[in-house]
């Protein structure tokens, strides 16, 4: 309830992005999920701690240009990669998840 | 008596005489006119009190940047807060009051402040309330919230409706004056799709009031044909009354329309407000600007306004705002005011604190015979509740004193301190502002986004100009949207010369005298305060803002910002661009919540979802309970059972006879694909690859850090087709879990996912009869414990459907969940209850659900809630040690192999009689100093149908070597303090057999 109200008088969702799959969407449709370029260690793989810490916790906040994923949860459900400038919140392109900046 | 109207002119339906009331007493208006122009012409000057003296106050300004006038408005039955006099236009029924005073605005106790004012200095409430600190709340603030507060919200529901609007456009226009609407002709001309705002009720801006010719027709009257062809073009969406009053990123503005306020007779749902969210590809904005005040001693009685404000009252309305003024102005721009004046008959005389001016229109006003008194400024004013007289003197050579001083009789002083451009919008947008030092003021500079600053805005302050960079503005946006390349002429303009503006505007005391200089009016802001700030070491502009609370009202400083800051820059010997501007923060004015909320609330506040049984629930005093979004029976209620009593009720019939719950809600995940297995083995901490078809499996799903995720069953329907059920609480983050892993880490699996939790409706038959109740559902079946066992899986046909059968079970009993598709749900559940008849089959809600599974020691969401591990919640069986899956490398963390990690365990009370609350804490000794050191927490309570006594779920310290310790339950708050006895978490059939009977 104090999110919801929270982002109604913060008035938030100001971004459009455009999904690959859709095109341009209001950024109420999307949810964020973090750096893109984390990668998970392979299962069954000898991981070490620093290793697992680092893909589980460690994340760079950076100022400028960053890769994320971002998730069309109102639309097609697919996760894909938004390159976004964290300071302008300009967004420099948008990735299939398989594709590489 | 409207004493101070014209006997014509104006824009007003003098036709439509309107009466409102203003503090007890009865006056009248036109149609067309705003509470303040009605006021100004019933004379009525004295709106309110000020916020920290209680100073008499009045109009200032004729739109949003007016400071002072603030009311309470009362119409049917409904009172509104804060209102701007200058925004509220007059329509029948009206009534308003002053605020911030008592017993009235004529006769205020509080202004006692005024006098006391040596003790309200800059930063009072930081200094003078310190001590005694237990003051604070019973004596200091009690008062002060008295003394200084605005209106009264009201207590009651909002009656009104507000909307939300989503519109997309080529290009957007902010503001309808010459530059706002020629840039809106060219571009809409050469095909774009234009949306025009003006925040005003009537289209124009400065033509309306300004004596200028655009194409051989009066500046008004080329308004009307420019909005009237604008109007006829499909292409453009027009709207006044609507203020944009946020720039927000990737060019999304946010604009409320007023639509109702303003009708005499609205129709039954006409919104009051609408909030529009506008996607621009281009914006221009075309805000105008705003007369700044000079700042001088006792410069804030009633009948002291903007210049210009005085003259659109008389052009707009009608309305004379003082029939012996003075005008005060250190620019050419006031001397229109003077001429109109004039033409009306008054005798105005002007005080200006230039030399002399070369200026065409000075010339005009000498001609016409108006006393000009050049190198004067006003040393101080007279008069309590409205201004009486203005000491008058010559400036010396450095301007810091007076001459020749002299009183002047007066009813009004119309100042003009020249014009600041309003780049709210430009500054939201991201465009650093960069300091003019010709007009001493700030500019856009460099566009961050697509906005285009055009006009008196981008202190282009000519008509000519400004209709130049309209046009052509326009024209070269939308070309670069439409390729059309249909340009539109710029018609010729005329409108008279001014020259430069006196860099002077903060007046000398005369003498040694203390008198305030007001810099905001709203938030009682002085020079002096201001001086004070500095000489404490405030130097940042943002501080001293704070400190002295100098722009911070609901007007945000609009008239004041930039006094301020030449004040303080003039104070730290500094420029202007090197002390800065404060930050321009959306909304530019007042928005109502409501306005903000929309159509959310009440009802409409979130989505509901109800199962295909729901109207069944509600014939059958179902009392529900709120779900996440859903709504679910919580219990069903007989005659006058209480919640307790209906809960036991139902949950102690599940135990002897058999119950029915819609568990519609859980969510289910349909997953298919030849990698659907191996999948699963890797998401859940469980062996999955193995399952036989029609058969389900209890699985824990962990998170990366380890942490325990959700629970649930999955059932495979065949080879490669599995059935996932869900929490209520998780159904949508584990589909957005399964998706990250599908999509992101593990995209060469064949495996695709979809809810179906809408699809298929749900219902759990439990109790020691439920197989003799499923034969008579499916008489033609075999439902022996061979054919169907605990965890077995079967379709069976059910009229003329499909309907699957989960021998799964939460409340420990034997149990089946059937489902059937979601449009047949309401027939199954019929039939259950219809044929379950002879077994005293009984509905059980979510209350009998929960004290079912507490005294069996099942985890639900009061225990997976994000900060439990398996091993927490007696789970670490479920962990399998053969395989890897998602969370599992996190489990080695050092704190989670601790020895003595809280681990999950039943307690009872010792008396057997007192239930325990829900969030207690587990401590050894209640008996202690604060704070004890606790052990643990409950995290779930019941009543025990099996045994008749309270029961708990509680998750605590080296739990395993617990049982059977005595602890005490304790929650401080409520001062409780319960004996208790540590027992395992299985209270009821810790073996199991019942599920397998």
């Amino acid at each position: 309830m104090k999110k919801a109200l929270e982002q109604k008088l913060g008035l938030v969702d100001m971004l459009e992005i455009k999904c690959p799959y859709c095109g341009d969407r209001s950024q109420n449709e999307f949810s964020y999920g973090g750096d893109a370029t984390v990668k998970r260690p392979e299962l069954n793989s000898e991981v070490n701690d620093l290793e697992w810490d680092s893909f589980v916790y460690y994340r760079d906040n950076p100022r400028g240009k960053h890769l994320e994923l971002w998730h069309h949860i109102s639309g097609c459900r697919q996760w894909f990669k938004v390159h976004r400038n964290t300071a302008t919140h300009e967004i420099i392109q948008t990735l299939e998840m398989q594709e590489d900046l | 008596m409207q004493n101070y109207r014209t006997k014509n002119g104006g824009k007003i339906q003098r036709d439509r005489k309107i009466s409102f009331i203003f503090n007890g007493k009865t006056y009248f208006g036109y149609k067309g006119d705003t509470l303040a122009s009605a006021l100004l012409a019933n004379g009525v000057h004295l709106i309110g009190r000020s916020f920290k003296y209680h100073r008499p106050r009045g109009i200032i300004a004729a739109g949003v940047e007016d400071a002072n006038g603030k009311v309470q408005l009362f119409k049917d039955n409904i009172t509104e807060p804060n209102v701007n006099v200058t925004e509220v236009e007059l329509v029948k029924g009206l009534k308003i009051e002053s605020q911030n005073c008592w017993p009235s605005v004529s006769f205020d106790v509080w202004a006692i402040n005024n006098f006391l004012n040596r003790f309200f200095p800059a930063g009072f409430y930081y200094k003078t309330f310190m001590w005694p600190k237990s003051f604070w709340y019973k004596v200091y603030e009690p008062i002060i919230r008295k003394a200084a507060g605005m209106g009264t919200a009201s207590l009651k529901p909002d009656p009104d409706r507000y909307e939300h609007q989503y519109e997309h456009c080529d290009i957007l226009v902010v503001g309808s004056g010459p530059s706002g609407i020629s840039s809106a002709l060219a571009a809409a001309k050469n095909g774009a799709r234009v949306i025009l705002a003006e925040d005003k009720s009537r289209f124009g801006g400065s033509l309306l009031i300004d004596n200028v010719t655009i194409g051989n027709k009066n500046g008004d009257e080329w308004v009307e044909e420019a909005i009237a062809e604008l109007k006829s073009m499909p292409n453009v969406i027009i709207r006044k009354r609507s203020q944009v009053f946020g720039y927000y990123d990737h060019n999304m503005l946010v604009m409320f329309e007023r639509c109702k306020d303003h009708l005499d007779d609205p129709e039954a749902y006409t919104p009051r407000q609408r909030l529009w969210y506008i996607r621009a590809k281009q914006v221009i904005l075309s805000t105008g600007s705003i007369e700044r005040p000079l700042v001088f001693a006792n410069n804030d009685r009633p009948g002291i306004m903007l210049a210009s404000s005085a003259k659109e009252y008389l052009k707009v309305y009608g309305v004379l705002a003082g029939k012996k003024p003075i005008i005060f102005t250190n620019n050419d721009t006031a001397y229109e005011t003077a001429i109109e004046y004039k033409n009306q008959g008054m005798n105005p005389i002007i005080i200006d604190t230039r030399n002399d001016s070369e200026a065409g229109i000075v010339n005009e006003a000498k001609k016409i015979g108006i006393q000009i008194k050049f190198s004067y400024g006003i040393a101080n004013t007279t008069g309590y509740k409205k201004v009486r007289s203005v000491t008058v003197g010559k400036l010396n050579s450095n301007k810091d004193g007076y001459t020749n001083l002299e009183e002047i009789k007066c009813d009004s002083v119309f100042v003009s301190g020249n014009w600041t451009p309003t780049v709210h919008l430009a500054s939201q947008s991201g465009n650093k502002l960069r300091y003019d030092s010709n007009s001493d003021t700030f500019l856009p500079n460099q566009s961050r986004q697509k906005e285009t600053v055009i006009g008196s805005a981008n202190g282009s302050m000519t008509l000519e100009k400004s209709l130049k960079e309209g046009f052509e503005t326009g024209f070269t946006l939308s070309d670069a949207i439409t390729k059309n390349n249909i340009p539109t002429s710029i018609p010729i303009s005329d409108e008279r010369q001014y020259g430069h503006h006196d860099k002077f505007w903060c007046m000398p005391l005369p003498g040694k005298k203390h008198y305030k200089r007001f810099v905001d009016f709203q938030n009682d802001v002085a020079v002096s305060d201001i001086q004070l700030a500095v000489q404490e070491g405030f130097r940042s502009i943002e501080h001293v803002k704070r400190y002295t609370t100098l722009g911070m009202a609901t007007d945000q400083g609009k008239t004041s910002n930039l006094n301020g800051l030449q004040l303080v820059s003039d104070l730290e010997k500094k420029i202007v661009p090197e002390v800065g501007h404060t930050t321009f923060r959306p909304p530019y004015t007042s928005v109502t919540i409501g306005t903000i909320i929309g159509r959310e609330v009440g009802k409409n506040y979130k989505a509901t979802r109800k199962s295909p049984m729901h109207k069944w629930h509600e014939q059958h005093e179902a009392i529900f309970v709120d779900a996440g979004l859903w709504l679910r029976p919580r219990y069903y209620k007989n005659n006058n059972e209480t919640l307790h009593e209906a809960s036991k009720r139902e949950a102690l019939n599940v135990r002897k006879n058999v119950g029915v719950c819609d568990v519609t809600s859980l969510g289910k995940i349909d997953i298919k694909g030849k990698d659907s297995a191996e999948f699963l083995n890797r998401i859940y901490t469980n062996a999955f690859l193995k399952l036989p078809i029609g058969k389900a499996r209890y699985g824990v799903m962990l998170r990366e850090d380890g942490m325990v995720f959700d629970d649930g069953t999955t059932t495979r329907i065949s080879e490669n087709n599995f059935h996932m059920t869900t929490t209520t609480a998780q159904a949508a983050n584990v589909l957005t879990h399964l998706e990250y892993y599908l999509q992101i880490v593990w995209p060469e699996l064949d495996v695709a996912v979809v809810s179906t939790t809408e699809q298929w409706a749900g219902t759990s038959v439990a109790g020691p009869k439920s197989r003799l109740l499923l034969s008579k559902i499916f008489p033609d079946e075999d439902l022996s414990n061979e054919a169907l066992p605990f965890m077995g899986y079967k379709e069976f046909k059910f009229k003329n459907t499909i309907a699957r059968i989960f021998r799964i079970s939460f409340s420990g009993e034997l149990a089946y969940e059937i489902n059937v598709m979601s449009d047949f749900g309401e027939l199954m559940w019929k039939e259950i209850i219809s044929l379950g008849k002879e077994f005293n089959i009984q509905p059980y809600g979510t209350e009998a659900l929960s004290t079912l599974r507490i005294e069996m020691g099942h985890v639900a969401g009061s225990e997976i809630d994000g900060r439990t591990m398996a091993y927490d919640l007696s789970l670490e069986g479920m962990l399998s040690q053969k395989k890897d899956f998602i969370g599992k490398r996190s489990l080695g963390r050092k704190a989670f192999t601790e020895e003595g990690r809280e681990k999950i365990v039943g307690i009872v009370p010792i008396d057997k009689k007192t239930s325990i609350p829900e969030g207690s804490q587990i401590v050894k000794d209640a008996n202690v100093s604060l704070p004890i050191p606790k052990l643990g927490y409950v995290s779930a309570s019941c009543w025990s149908v099996e045994f008749d006594n309270p029961f708990s779920l509680a998750i605590i310290k080296d739990g395993k070597n617990r049982i059977g310790e005595k602890l005490y339950a304790v929650s401080p708050l409520k001062n409780i303090s319960i004996p208790v006895e540590v027992v395992s978490q299985h209270y009821v059939d810790p073996e199991g057999k019942r599920v397998r009977s």
